[in-house]
């Protein structure tokens, strides 16, 4: 999908914050990760790079350091499960193994219906509220293994 | 126990984070203290500094002596930044988050006054990507603030202006630091400049900046409302003023605990936290986040500041607890770490880029069976040639120390991989 006009207008007003247009560029490719279906396409890469007056290379540079930006088409809902340290020692594998067995999908991969992509992610700062996990953005703290498949179950 | 307590105090009040609530207990008090006495900034800035505040974010560096290492604006016309870091990611600590999300006022009211210290043309408030409903709290309050003329031109109608942005990441725990910061915020890679020039001559755009962690900010207000003598009341005479320290891991009670600098780990661990979980005993322990060296039980009273956990052998850090009880594998906790530094490091130094990796695979091996004679001196040699100041930032310090200090207290775990596989396999 290509940059919509209503995004642009969007970041016509987030860059008068910054004096340098480029500082716009992360907040931008979240925005266009929220929008156009749920990853940075080589469209949008192109598209971001002529709005923002960069390379396209410039832009892949950014949109491929950051974790938080998916590179490749994922499933629809992501499932994002804590790995660090106090996570691991609360039980976060069993909360990974729990979240596999509900989506079908291994960490790293989407399921095969495409409903829900699952990773494994570093520190998420709910360190004390362990094991967690984010779905599609939101936090879910203080999990037991069980409540897994309740949670991932309400995902419309 | 008891102690004197502000930073979460109004965090305990229902809908905190509004202007409403939060003014009627008193924000925006401090600025309007600021503004009505006729301080200069100069001497909001000697307050801060007489108060003896250090930074909250892991290094402790005195925040008001760094304030004065912003030039001069009389011979130096640049345009003034401060970028507020919410990039809270080390490992262990989360209490930015809720600084943010419960009391968003008296971080915008820190800054603020920061501001008028420095005299500075703009903040940004940096905040991890992955934090959205306090970076939604943030902007929202900001938005309050700026309709109710607090932020923007004509602060409370003093004639002083300044702007506040909300600047959202996207998850690098490289941006924590404070030169990854700004790189990022600029719409780069995270990569981290080499110091010197550091921020206060060369920082945002090439201008002069000052980095500062949220809960450092949010101690501010306090500290012009009541003074520095109060500050100093609190806390030891070298790392003055209360904490927040969460603890996590094995113990019954996890949480974010406001305490004094100073107090002892047991008195957080076995007081605040409920002691170990299903009532076991404690192994190891964590000061400071995941970058500071672990320590043994033994260590348990030693002082929760700066100082005392320095002559220890370890680090204050972010005064994040990490608890491992009696059952907990020291070196699978030195392989979560380690996978985590390979993953965060930027890659722009070879120290750092390839030693993390050699770290994760030699204890990857020791863990999977397949350790060999040598592999534990291997390791700390590896890590010893990983630091210090062999590289750009010190995230290759903060992968290399860990697991030194796991290996120096618990060395014959590591080598009982080697020697009896069997068992770790088991």
């Amino acid at each position: 999908m290509a940059l919509t006009d209503a995004l642009k207008a969007e970041f016509d007003n987030l860059c008068t914050k910054y004096p340098h247009r480029r500082a716009g560029l992360i907040p931008a490719l979240h925005r266009c990760q929220e929008e156009l279906g749920g990853w940075i396409s080589p469209e949008i890469i192109t598209d971001c790079a002529e709005y923002f007056k960069l390379e396209p290379v410039e832009v892949y540079s950014v949109a491929s350091f950051y974790p938080m930006f998916f590179l490749s088409p994922i499933g629809q809902h992501v499932v994002s499960v804590c790995r660090n340290i106090s996570c691991d020692l609360r039980g976060a594998c069993e909360i990974t193994s729990a979240a596999t067995e509900h989506t079908g999908a291994a960490c790293g991969e989407s399921s095969k219906d495409g409903r829900f992509y699952l990773e494994e992610v570093e520190c998420q700062g709910a360190c004390t509220n362990a094991p967690m996990m984010v779905v599609d953005g939101k936090y879910y703290e203080d999990l037991e293994p069980a409540d897994v498949a309740r949670i991932l179950g309400e995902i419309q | 126990m008891t102690h004197e307590t502000y930073l979460l105090d109004r965090s305990k009040l229902a809908d905190s984070h509004t202007l409403e609530v939060a003014r009627a207990d008193g924000a925006y008090g401090a600025l309007q203290k600021v503004f009505e006495s006729s301080m200069s900034p100069e001497s909001v800035v000697g307050e801060v500094k007489k108060s003896g505040l250090r930074g909250r974010g892991g290094a402790g560096f005195p925040t008001g002596l760094k304030w004065s290492f912003m030039p001069n604006h009389e011979t130096d016309s640049r345009t003034r930044y401060m970028a507020v870091n919410a990039d809270e990611s080390e490992p262990g600590t989360c209490k930015d988050r809720i600084l943010m999300r419960e009391d968003p006022h008296c971080l915008i009211e820190g800054c603020l006054i920061a501001a008028f210290a420095m005299r500075l043309d703009a903040v940004y408030i940096y905040v991890r990507g992955e934090y959205r409903l306090p970076y939604d709290r943030m902007q929202a309050a900001l938005d309050e603030a700026r309709a109710a003329g607090i932020v923007g031109d004509n602060i409370l109608g003093s004639g002083y202006s300044c702007e506040i942005h909300m600047h959202k990441g996207a998850g690098a725990y490289i941006c924590g630091e404070e030169t990854g910061l700004m790189e990022s915020l600029e719409g780069k890679r995270g990569h981290p400049r080499p110091k010197p020039p550091f921020p206060a001559g060369f920082g945002l755009w090439g201008q002069p900046t000052t980095v500062n962690n949220v809960e450092s900010i949010f101690n501010v207000p306090f500290i012009l409302a009541r003074g520095a003598d109060w500050f100093r009341t609190m806390g030891t005479e070298t790392s003055p003023g209360n904490f927040l320290c969460g603890i996590s891991g094995h113990v019954e009670r996890p949480g974010v605990y406001e305490v004094p600098l100073g107090i002892s780990a047991r008195t957080i661990l076995e007081d605040l936290a409920g002691g170990i979980w299903k009532g076991r005993s404690l192994k190891a322990w964590f000061p400071g986040g995941s970058s500071t060296g672990v320590l043994p039980a033994d260590m348990l009273d030693t002082s929760m500041d700066h100082d005392s956990v320095k002559a220890a052998g370890s680090m204050f850090g972010t005064g994040a607890m990490i608890i491992l009880d009696e059952t907990a594998s020291v070196v699978r906790s030195a392989l979560v770490l380690a996978r985590f530094y390979e993953h965060e490091s930027c890659g722009q130094c070879s120290q750092c880029r390839e030693g993390t990796e050699w770290q994760e695979q030699i204890i990857n091996r020791l863990l999977s069976g397949q350790g060999k004679s040598g592999d534990v001196e291997l390791l700390v040699d590896l890590s010893k040639g990983m630091f210090p100041g062999k590289t750009i930032c010190a995230l290759s310090d903060a992968a290399a120390i860990p697991v030194l200090a796991a290996i120096k207290y618990f060395r014959e775990e590591f080598e009982a991989c080697i020697s009896s596989p069997e068992e770790i396999l088991a």
